[in-house]
């Protein structure tokens, strides 16, 4: 079984994030890392290939430091990894990145293309379901149990209303959620072999997409403005004086929260 | 201004107040609004009618089951079939499928997690929380459709004014589109809600002064139906397990209403909980840092405090 | 509540730990070991020059690389990637830097913020400032200004292009050691729980076997200790360290010169121990780098170096520098001090050398050690290559000597020589110290005629001075308590992982405050009091840093599971 996993390079959590002030997008200039529930989305791949045999590919689109994520997918056990990196692909929106990321698999033709729950980086957890509307694949989100089997998978999730199980034809698109499983650390040794992994990068030309299909040209969407949250309004601060519980209640009832 | 179609979900024959509360945001903002409910019955579709708008109804089987994909062919074929410029969608695990798929299926730019729509010069602006509510962005569409997928909770429904029409409309579905099936819909009994989908959040800090002081935390949160949180700090002392700690090494959380309970809001902390709804803060230490940021904050002993809390919240019948 | 009175040695609470407990032969089968050529612990200044400088060689000579097996030279670093604990202040000479690169590159092409434009050194009180002539050794013309963890990123990308594997994330937790030869190390398992109990994705831990073994492991290095320790490495005095905690600040306007100073907020009187002082270096026209420097033979049961920065920033000459600017970065790191009365009797053993701060190569008056960790590392990696020529044989006892033979040629060694009482001196208090220091300088290291000796920073007793009440109360805007500045420094270490720091877990009321104060990331706390002296310690490991001051006053530092402590970006 062939299986894709869609990753990103995000800012390391723990560095100053900033918008640039006139393109109003991420800084990506800093530290990077790969997001964090996309490892759960390579460990299930990985599973997924140690019981059914295949391969796993990991394919990302981003500036050309996304290849060190890349190689901790690598590391991790994938074998082998697909980068697309270009200047007039910067500031893609969820339409245009759809496109890039759709032109990939549609040569890739995976039997699942696996994504992870959310990308730290504000991004909107609905990448999933536009790839797979672009490939019309049939498609499985937030999924905490997957089974795979030869020409179907089978997952359940969490939403509002309860747990659904859903089935699906292969191929298919499924975005696994973080209680899924427990990534794996890379050992040593994949470490080591990662380097000499196939890592393939590819510009928007090598993919035969036009510029106008990706970046901003691409998107349908754009940041106008970037201000500071405006002040909450009315903070509230009190010194008990025995009647606390009674203002904390009154405070919630005020604004219909209790 | 063109038509705006407002995705109205619904759950057991019970509309979701959620995308009731954009429905409303989108008649407030004026021009043609319509509602859409998509698989469900005439009487469902009828009461989605009584907030203000008229609404499009399609009850295909193929709509049967709660699954994105059907519904993107039936929003592609109204969008084509009214010209809608505008489709926005109140947040849920399968709008935010809806929103992304049809987004993808028209060439339209999507905008998420908004938190409130205008009006500037004609054009639709959005705002959205960035950098972890940080930063508030303004964001606009390039042309249409304009596709907004708008954050949980954000609007309150209007309350019901009287019928408007429901015109039902038909659509062809993509093979794809029934190639995944909901085979089973179970409701699982849990003991509360777990900390990630809790509306309420009580959470203990070490100012609680023992492991034991988190039962106060417990009793409220079963009063307000929300869940427990702990520090690390606490999670550290073995007083909470691992497996509730909020903030920076632990769970990022966001309910509606915060309870911090004797917890200093040290950043390590802050960073899992700063986009709550609204903070509430009860502490001994007059200088803790929570006090920077709770929306109420309370200098006093959580130990007195909470019971009372509890009780006069259970005597409201909350 | 009565206390009795101030008497404690830090040293008389050491916990259990031996250098042995680092040691251990080979225990995975030999089918799956993991060989290597040349294995260097650290991806630091001098480990990575020691990779760069082999690749080098073996890229002109593929018939050694070839004696040195599929992957000829590997560099273990316990943090994400090389340089993510590294912090330093930084200004380097940058004449070994040049000469590892060669024609290669120039420093144009290395990440600086360029030369040092001028300089100023101040003697504080609070409130004012005496600008005084820089001592010769203080001089820096000539010399540049960069972040030592940015470097450090450029030094890996350099080892990984001259062919070195990098292992990132992956502590040394044991030397190897069998038939009195270093044969390589152990690493750390990852994925235990906080009892130390496997978790689902528990990797175990490997045997990385080599040829030869560099340690490059830097300041408090858990190998190099146990290595010293097992092969009687030691030098003449015991090994002393500082402590030092630096900021990085965002500023509205650029700072034209680098800027030292001595005195406040330490006091002068020796009855203190306060050695030490700051440092304010620009980086480019818009950020500079900041930090406080105390010696930690210091005796202060409430001296904090994190808050003596913070003091120090309230003086009028840096607020200055400050005001406007936000605060972008934190770290805190223990320096090597002993200088070369301290350094190891010799800087190889059979299978293994010992490179850069770790051996204690650092050159405590000119306040520099990154140029001796990247000569040292050089000479390291030439004389390794050496060994492994036809005709050698890397195994025959004294293989490496000729390492210890090149490092005592270069001017590393002239210079640490030149200056070797000079930390010594400042034992004697600050101004006695200070003139001792001068008549060395004057005299290029020939009086005082006697050699000075140390006494380990754990052995100074403690005193009770009331210190604390005058460290300003943090704001979050230009003074910061030591838990946002932890959250600064980028650590997000696993929870739930064992605990890496042994202390004794019951301590004299003193000695617990003293690791309270002393500890910039909030390690550790005051716990119960039992009622007769004591008190429990208690520590929240992920807090640490691996800054090293606990192996210096009491306690040990052993690595975490790799990965953990903090991403230093800008240090």
């Amino acid at each position: 079984m062939k299986v894709a996993v869609c990753v990103k390079h995000v800012p390391d959590a723990t560095a100053q994030k900033r918008l640039d002030p006139t393109s109003f997008c991420l800084d990506r200039s800093g530290e990077g890392a790969l997001n964090a529930t996309d490892l759960n989305a390579i460990e299930e791949a990985l599973r997924i290939k140690d019981a059914h045999g295949g391969e796993v590919v990991v394919v990302t689109l981003g500036p050309a430091k996304a290849a060190d994520s890349l190689r901790k997918a690598l590391a991790m056990g994938a074998d082998r990894s697909i980068l697309v990196t270009d200047d007039a692909a910067a500031g893609s929106d969820l339409l245009a990145t759809t496109s890039v990321l759709a032109k990939v698999l549609e040569r890739e033709a995976p039997d699942l293309t696996l994504f992870g729950q959310a990308s730290s980086d504000g991004d909107g957890a609905v990448l999933w379901a536009a790839v797979a509307d672009r490939l019309r694949r049939p498609l499985i989100s937030q999924v905490a149990t997957l089974r795979v089997e030869p020409a179907a998978v089978t997952g359940k999730r969490q939403t509002e209303f309860g747990y659904d199980t859903i089935t699906a034809a292969l191929p298919a698109v499924v975005a696994v959620s973080d209680a899924i499983n427990e990534p794996r650390y890379p050992s040593l040794k994949g470490i080591m072999g990662a380097k000499s992994k196939p890592q393939e990068v590819l510009s928007l030309a090598d993919l035969a997409l036009d510029a106008g299909e990706s970046g901003d040209a691409g998107s349908r969407t754009q940041v106008v403005a970037a201000a500071p949250p405006a002040p909450k309004a009315g903070r509230v601060r009190i010194d008990d004086d025995g009647s606390a519980a009674e203002k904390i209640v009154a405070y919630l009832a005020e604004r219909k929260l209790a | 201004m063109a038509l705006t179609l407002v995705f109205v979900e619904h759950h057991d024959g019970e509309l979701q107040k959620g995308s009731l509360g954009v429905l409303g945001k989108a008649i407030a903002l004026g021009g043609e609004v319509a509602g859409v409910v998509l698989g469900a019955s005439q009487e469902v579709a009828a009461a989605a009618a009584t907030y203000g708008a008229a609404v499009y109804a399609c009850d295909d089987t193929a709509l049967a089951a709660p699954l994105p994909q059907p519904r993107v062919d039936a929003l592609e074929a109204l969008v084509t079939e009214t010209g809608a410029e505008t489709v926005l969608f109140a947040a849920s695990v399968l709008a935010a499928d809806v929103a992304a798929g049809l987004a993808a299926r028209l060439g339209a730019g999507l905008n998420w997690d908004l938190t409130d729509l205008r009006l500037e010069g004609g054009d639709l602006v959005g705002t959205r929380p960035a950098l972890g509510d940080t930063v508030v962005v303004d964001v606009a569409w390039k042309g249409t459709p304009r596709i907004g997928l708008v954050r949980a909770g954000t609007f309150e429904p209007a309350e019901p004014t009287g019928g408007a029409e429901v015109r039902p409309f038909a659509s062809a579905f993509q093979d794809f589109s029934s190639q995944a099936q909901l085979i089973e819909r179970t409701h699982e009994e849990s003991s509360g809600p777990s900390i990630e989908d809790a509306d309420v959040i009580v959470a203990g800090g070490r100012g609680l002064g023992r492991a034991e002081n988190f039962s106060l935390c417990e009793a409220l949160a079963k009063t307000l139906g929300g869940a427990v949180a702990a520090t690390r700090a606490v999670v550290d002392a073995g007083w909470y397990p691992y497996s509730a700690q909020v903030g920076q090494t632990g769970k990022s959380v966001s309910p509606r209403l915060y309870i911090a309970c004797g917890i200093s809001g040290a950043i390590q902390h802050k960073v899992g909980m700063q986009s709550s709804g609204t903070i509430v803060a009860i502490n001994k230490d007059p200088n803790a840092p929570i006090f920077d940021f709770a929306d109420l904050g309370v200098v006093g002993d959580v130990e007195q405090i909470l019971p009372k809390l509890t009780e006069l919240l259970q005597a409201r019948g909350a | 509540m009565r206390r009795k009175p101030a008497g404690v040695r830090p040293a008389d609470f050491a916990p259990s730990f031996a250098a042995a407990d680092a040691i251990s032969a080979p225990t995975d089968p030999a089918a799956e070991r993991i060989e290597v050529g040349v294995l260097i612990v650290g991806g630091g200044p001098g480990g990575l020059a020691c990779a760069i400088r082999l690749g080098q060689l073996l890229e002109e000579h593929p018939e050694v690389a070839e004696r040195l097996g599929d992957v000829p030279v590997a560099v273990v670093e316990k943090g994400k990637q090389p340089g993510s604990h590294l912090l330093s202040g930084a200004v380097v000479n940058p004449r070994s830097l040049r000469k590892l690169f060669g024609e290669r590159l120039s420093m144009e092409d290395i990440p600086t913020y360029g030369q040092v434009p001028g300089e100023a050194v101040y003697m504080l009180t609070r409130g004012s400032a005496f600008r005084i002539p820089p001592p010769p050794p203080m001089r820096n013309h000539g010399n540049w200004i960069l972040s030592l963890s940015q470097l450090g990123r450029f030094l890996g990308e350099q080892a990984e292009g001259v062919g070195a594997a990098i292992l990132p994330e992956t502590s040394a937790e044991k030397l190897l050691v069998e038939h009195g030869r270093v044969v390589g190390i152990r690493t750390g398992d990852k994925g235990r729980g906080r009892d130390g109990q496997p978790l689902p994705n528990f990797e175990a831990a490997s045997d990385i076997v080599a040829k030869t073994t560099v340690l490059a492991e830097g300041t408090q290095g858990h190998l190099t200790a146990a290595a010293m320790e097992h092969f009687g490495l030691h030098g003449r005095n015991r090994q002393v360290w500082a402590l030092g905690v630096k900021e990085v600040w965002r500023v509205p306007r650029p700072l034209r010169r680098i800027v030292h100073t001595m005195g406040w907020p330490l006091r002068k009187s020796a009855r203190f121990g306060e050695f030490g002082g700051s440092f304010v270096y620009p980086m480019g026209d818009d950020h500079v780098s900041v930090g406080f420097v105390v010696g930690l033979e210091y005796r202060d049961i409430e001296l904090s170096a994190h808050d003596l920065l913070q003091e120090f920033k309230t003086h009028p000459k840096i607020q200055r520098i400050l005001a406007g600017g936000e605060r972008v970065g934190w770290g805190a790191k223990t320096i090597t001090e002993g200088g070369f009365l301290s350094l190891p009797s010799r800087l190889n053993a059979p299978g293994l050398a010992l490179v850069g701060e770790g051996a204690g190569l650092v050159n405590v008056p000119r306040l520099k050690g990154v140029h001796y960790a990247i000569e040292s590392g050089l000479l390291a990696a030439e004389a390794i290559f050496r060994s492994f020529q036809p005709g050698e044989a890397h195994t025959r006892v004294g293989a490496l000597d000729s390492y210890d033979k090149s490092l005592r040629e270069s001017y590393v060694w002239k210079e640490l020589r030149a200056v070797r009482n000079m930390r010594q001196v400042f034992d004697k208090g600050f101004f006695v110290g200070g003139a001792l220091a001068s008549g060395m300088i004057v005299s290029k290291g020939h009086l005082p005629p006697k050699d000075f000796s140390t006494e380990p920073n754990a052995a100074a007793t403690l005193i009770r001075t009331g210190r604390a009440a005058k460290y300003p109360p943090s704001d979050g805007k230009f003074t910061f308590d030591k838990l946002s500045s932890v959250f600064a420094s980028g650590n997000r270490t696993r929870d739930d992982q064992p605990n890496h720091l042994v202390v004794r877990r019951t301590v004299p009321r003193d000695l617990a405050e003293m690791w309270a104060w002393m500890c910039p990331a909030q390690v550790y706390e005051v716990g119960n009091d039992r009622g007769d002296g004591t008190v429990s310690v208690n520590v929240t490991p992920a807090n640490c840093v691996q800054c090293g001051a606990i192996s210096a006053k009491g306690g040990r530092l052993t690595p975490p599971e790799g990965g953990s402590g903090p991403e230093y970006t800008l240090t």
